[in-house]
């Protein structure tokens, strides 16, 4: 009986464990309504008068907790040539992306905004050359740089023949403004 | 009721023997050896399989009589499995060595090549680079490998992603397209025709919806295919027609496509240059019509669910006006 028991436990928390794991991996190929989540307005600034900060849009890329949506933003960043400035995270032209600095804003909203409208001294302006579902697995991609985003989503390998250490390998960086340079 | 089945089975047998994408129906030299060594593998296991059948059937129906009240004696049972083992391996011997000889026809051609050509494997389409000593004459050809006949045509393969494997069953056996390595093999198309490929290794979502045509031309059909294929895409000329090309070098198209002879030049998607000249769109999963293109634009995920063209959600003026454009680079 006690057998039997602890069987059917087992089968429960099996299962609970296989649905928990679930939304990891959804793949939403024909989801538009992604497309209608455009960001709201953010804070450019992170200076502001009195002494509370303005409030946080909280916003966040639909592709956070989604491996696939983080493994596509990957891609993504190498097809739309996010590489030839930022590298692989390291930075070149462009400021690096894996560390914990973060000029206009880390969250999710922020790094939409650079991407669509653009920033000063070079980032160009991607608006409407970037459909707004890619532009969110590209954030949630960007965020995963530094190891914000949920820790068994993260990608653990690239798919090209040079080392790096992968992102989920990576310690978590603890995200600061900078402001403009 | 047998009779029934009989026909259709023999119909099946029947049609299995010719028609498009068949190894049995080979149309080069390359299949032509694939296609003996098979043929000569499967008499050879018929014959035995008859045999052994009939042995079978002797054991079984044979009158016994009082030389079986004693029992056969090990000596005579060890001298038949010796003869039956002996046999077999000089089958196999035999089997081994026409594999090796048809192997040797598959590597080298037969007469000087006439054209190389880059095969280039992608999730989940096909690539096909015409180089030349003058790189404007470059022609890059998705999905469609235009090919003269009668000359032998040297393909290097490469993967732009993961494992493929190119496969023309009319004219070759599966070569495979490795990452970071280049796959060189020969074919050959002896008679005019379009010939269908598949990718015949598993590659992810659309592997099944990775196909390709052949289409073997005579030389001088071929060599006018090609030229026209360098050529830079047709301006437009109507009103629409430039609405649609300036839709498509504002929006999100020009990030993937390369029109040539516009602003267009991003590798990671198929070439359009002469997109309305082929025969198939999005690897030869839906026919090149005017409507098939526009919900492909528009909504290719509803076609071929997890390739990676995003959902386009342009207005409807738009659409219709780059579909427009799109229809007029022959």
């Amino acid at each position: 009986m006690r057998g039997v028991l602890c069987w059917r436990a087992a089968m429960v928390l099996g299962i609970a464990a296989y649905v928990a794991a679930c939304e990891r991996e959804v793949r939403p190929f024909q989801t538009l309504p992604v497309a209608s989540a455009r960001s709201q307005h953010v804070t450019m600034s992170p200076l502001h008068p009195g002494d509370a900060p303005p409030p946080s849009t909280g916003q966040n890329s639909p592709f956070r907790e989604n491996a696939w949506g983080i493994s596509e933003g990957k891609r993504l960043y190498n097809y739309y040539n996010c590489v030839g400035c930022h590298s692989n995270g390291g930075g070149g032209m462009g400021p690096p992306l894996m560390d914990d600095r973060w000029i206009y804003g880390h969250e999710a909203a922020n790094i939409f905004q650079t991407i669509v409208e653009g920033r000063p001294n070079g980032m160009p302006s991607f608006r409407n050359k970037i459909p707004d579902q890619q532009v969110w697995m590209i954030v949630a991609y960007v965020q995963s740089m530094s190891g914000n985003a949920r820790y068994d989503a993260l990608p653990g390998r690239s798919d090209h023949m040079r080392y790096s250490t992968p992102e989920n390998a990576r310690r978590a960086q603890v995200p600061k403004q900078t402001g403009p340079r | 009721m047998i009779t029934r089945v009989v026909l259709v089975v023999t119909a099946l047998l029947a049609a299995g023997c010719h028609g498009n994408q068949n190894v049995f129906n080979p149309a080069g030299p390359a299949a032509r050896e694939i296609a003996n060594v098979g043929w000569f593998m499967f008499a050879v296991c018929g014959v035995v399989y008859a045999l052994v059948l009939m042995a079978l059937a002797w054991a079984l129906l044979r009158r016994r009589d009082a030389s079986d009240a004693a029992p056969p004696t090990e000596r005579r049972l060890t001298q038949t499995v010796v003869a039956a083992v002996g046999v077999t391996v000089i089958i196999l011997l035999v089997f081994m060595v026409s594999a090796v000889v048809a192997g040797r026809g598959l590597t080298s051609p037969r007469g000087p090549g006439a054209i190389t050509v880059d095969v280039v494997g992608h999730q989940w389409w096909w690539e096909f680079q015409y180089r030349d000593v003058t790189p404007s004459d470059f022609a890059t050809s998705p999905n469609e490998l235009h090919i003269p006949v009668g000359v032998p045509i040297h393909l290097k393969a490469i993967s732009r992603d993961v494992n493929h494997s190119f496969w023309v069953p009319n004219l070759h056996g599966k070569r495979d397209l490795i990452p970071g390595q280049v796959t060189n093999f020969w074919i050959q198309a002896d008679a005019p025709g379009t010939y269908r490929g598949q990718c015949a290794e598993f590659c992810g979502h659309q592997h099944a919806n990775m196909a390709f045509v052949v289409v073997a031309e005579p030389m001088d059909k071929f060599q006018a295919w090609i030229q026209h294929q360098r050529q830079v895409a047709q301006e437009p000329r109507t009103d629409e027609e430039k609405r649609g090309q300036q839709v498509f070098l504002q929006t999100t198209c020009v990030m993937c496509h390369t029109i040539r002879g516009t602003s267009a030049a991003s590798r990671v998607g198929p070439e359009l240059t002469h997109v309305a000249s082929r025969l198939t769109l999005a690897a030869g999963a839906i026919p090149n019509t005017r409507g098939h293109l526009a919900g492909w634009v528009v909504n290719s995920q509803s076609v071929k669910p997890g390739n990676r063209m995003p959902p386009n959600p342009l207005a409807s003026d738009d659409a219709q006006a780059v579909v427009t454009y799109l229809r007029t680079l022959r």
